[in-house]
């Protein structure tokens, strides 16, 4: 915006004989502040979300650097140390598994393919939950009915049967993990937006908005939508570990992601095998797996706390 | 007013708005209807401003969306300049409503709180003239802040970061940047604090003299609508009971129920009672919508209703000085507020 007026009183205007009102419009513009920085402010202050927030970067950049700076490769098999105990003397930081792979560089690879699982399958649930959810419950009726009663039949078809089906018809790939945990995920994500939208769709800036001739479409974009993204936002971060989790929870059902490529659940599942003669194998993937679980959460009440300062408790 | 001879801005005929309630289980469902506006008929001239006021659920919040038609009505005509906007499709509608505009009642969540003072009043603009250039529509929005009495230089801030009575600022100057004909005010001070309610009510006279603005204006104060209006109307349970100059009802109203609302206006003075409140006050509470009275809806808590007052409907009807009324015994009655001390109304 333009402020290219002066700064001060205008020059020679009599500023005893102006009213207070008259003075201040040759003040320059003011800058506000919106809804987002003020919670950002709030998140900056909460030290939990805080620090989960940087060591969950740090984990960022370590699964996306670790990979290339360490000299083992994933898939190399070190055949003089075999299940190797952690040692800074031969290398292995973590220790080898049983075919003498390094459990450092695995988990740093695994940690790719589950962190990029679960933004990536976020990331799909909610453009299709937000503008689904907010379409249903904008327009209502009975638009609204069908739209719901179909996520209703989809969320009531068994996950895992789902998931065995569409190994069996394509052959296991990573693909199929997205699209399998993106196909349940955006139902809850609809559901949440949809509700959301019910009651902002009775604001009265929504009815201003349809009284100035505003098309359904701009209001769903500029009214709606932007209204809804603190609750989305929150959900977001909650849902990210839990797809990490369903991910997990296939790989250590041997349906995940397919050997030499690991995640953080194929690697706890190999570990728990070994558990007793090998505990490391176990240990640091879980810990990883842990740790991230734990960022995500407090990262999520953060923004919770930031976004809607009025529902603390 | 009555001996103008100029066509009316607005007439509005027989304008019904019904809700459908659904009953029952999910196999035996019922739809009873909820006559929120019933009959309603006025006309309004140009420059005019016409008082709405009535008790919580009258249906004048209904009434104010019926005829922007944000609400579809059930039947009964509103004729904007000839035109009838019952039944213009969504699209012919959007271009009225260059023409008609609302003010709400709560000022801070008429306005979107992720968007900028400057947004907000750009919309409408934004919405008729998609090619606009930027500078002009800054040029505007400067100008209408300046004219509802907001700093321009405050564009850039957020609702949140301003009070009450300068939301309410905010919302009118929404509402004015496309230089309505009409504009409807649904309760516009009534959530504000009585010194801001002045300077609200106060700015809203000069802009209509400024600019020839038709208003409605609604509200559940009397003194409020009062100060403002030319003519009111009294509604209840969405119907109208009186239609009169502002100053014939306050003197001497001519529908039992205005004679209460009129009596029941506090005085502003600790301990003092109004002579006669206690004989003309209402009794019990206004019945269901759902289920209304037959007869004069208002017959059940009339102190005067006698049996004709069950049976038959009484229709609006126009008396002596150009003032309707919807009562039978309208005549017989004399409900003169008894002159009090200057100030009290």
């Amino acid at each position: 915006m333009k402020s290219s007026e002066a700064t001060t009183a205008g020059v020679g205007a009599p500023a005893a004989e102006l009213d207070p009102f008259e003075a201040a419009l040759h003040l320059g513009d003011v800058k506000g502040r919106s809804p987002w920085e003020d919670a950002w402010h709030r998140l900056l202050k909460n030290r939990a979300a805080v620090t989960a927030a940087i060591i969950m970067g740090v984990m960022i950049l370590l699964v996306i650097i670790g990979p290339w700076v360490i000299s083992w490769d994933m898939d190399y098999t070190d055949w003089d140390h075999t299940q190797s105990a952690p040692s800074f003397a031969n290398g292995h930081w973590f220790g080898t598994d049983a075919v003498g792979r390094d459990i450092l560089v695995r988990t740093l690879e695994g940690g790719r393919i589950s962190l990029l699982v679960g933004l990536v399958s976020t990331l799909v649930s909610l453009v299709i939950g937000v503008s689904y959810g907010a379409i249903a419950g904008y327009y209502g009726g009975v638009t609204d009915r069908v739209m719901m009663r179909l996520v209703d039949i989809i969320y009531a078809m068994p996950f895992m049967f789902f998931v065995i089906l569409l190994m069996v018809v394509f052959g296991r790939h990573i693909l199929l993990i997205f699209v399998a945990i993106g196909a349940v995920n955006w139902l809850d994500m609809a559901r949440i937006v949809r509700g959301q939208t019910l009651s902002l769709k009775r604001m009265e800036y929504v009815e201003a908005a349809r009284a100035c001739g505003v098309e359904n479409r701009d209001i769903i974009r500029r009214h709606i939508v932007p209204n809804l993204l603190g609750v989305v936002m929150v959900y977001v971060t909650l849902t990210i570990p839990q797809v990490i989790l369903v991910e997990s929870f296939l790989s250590f059902l041997g349906l995940g992601v397919q050997e030499p490529m690991s995640s953080w659940g194929a690697l706890v599942s190999d570990g728990a095998q070994d558990m007793e003669s090998a505990p490391w194998t176990l240990a640091f993937p879980a810990a990883f797996l842990t740790v991230t679980l734990y960022c995500f959460n407090y990262i999520g009440d953060g923004l919770r706390d930031a976004l809607d300062p009025k529902d603390r408790s | 007013m009555s001996g103008n001879e100029r066509p009316p801005v607005l007439k509005v005929q027989d304008l019904a708005v019904y809700y459908d309630i659904h009953d029952g289980g999910l196999l035996r469902q019922q739809v009873r209807p909820l006559k929120a506006v019933d009959g309603i008929s006025f006309e309004l001239e140009r420059g005019e401003t016409l008082g709405v006021v009535g008790e919580s659920g009258c249906g004048k919040s209904t009434l104010a969306r019926a005829l922007l038609g944000l609400v579809p009505p059930r039947r009964g005509r509103v004729l904007w300049l000839g035109e009838d906007l019952v039944g213009l499709d969504e699209k012919a509608l959007r271009r009225k409503r260059k023409e008609l505009q609302i003010i709400f009642q709560d000022p801070l969540a008429s306005l979107n709180p992720r968007m900028t003072v400057g947004d907000i009043i750009a919309e409408p603009l934004w919405t008729f003239y998609p090619k606009i250039a930027r500078v002009q529509v800054e040029e505007r929005v400067r100008g209408m802040m300046k004219m509802v009495g907001l700093l321009p230089n405050q564009i850039n801030r957020y609702p949140h970061e301003f009070s009450g009575g300068q939301c309410q600022r905010i919302g009118i100057a929404r509402a004015l940047v496309l230089n309505p004909k009409l504009i409807i005010c649904d309760e516009p001070v009534s959530a504000l604090d009585v010194s801001i309610q002045a300077q609200i009510i106060n700015l809203l006279k000069d802009l209509q003299r400024k600019l020839a603005l038709s208003l409605i204006f609604i509200a559940h104060d009397l003194a409020v609508v009062k100060h403002i209006s030319d003519r009111v109307m009294v509604m209840y349970l969405g119907r109208a009971m009186e239609v009169a100059s502002a100053r014939h009802l306050y003197r001497r109203p001519l529908h039992p129920y205005t004679n209460a609302l009129v009596k029941a206006v506090p005085i502003p003075e600790p301990g003092r009672r109004r002579r006669g409140a206690e004989e003309t006050g209402l009794r019990g509470d206004m019945p269901s919508p759902m289920n209304p009275p037959t007869g004069c809806v208002f017959h059940p808590r009339c102190p005067w209703a006698v049996k004709r007052c069950e049976l038959e409907v009484p229709p609006l009807r126009r008396m002596a000085e150009g003032d309707w009324v919807a009562c039978h015994r309208a005549e017989e009655l004399d409900l003169t507020i008894v002159k009090h001390a200057p100030g009290t109304v």
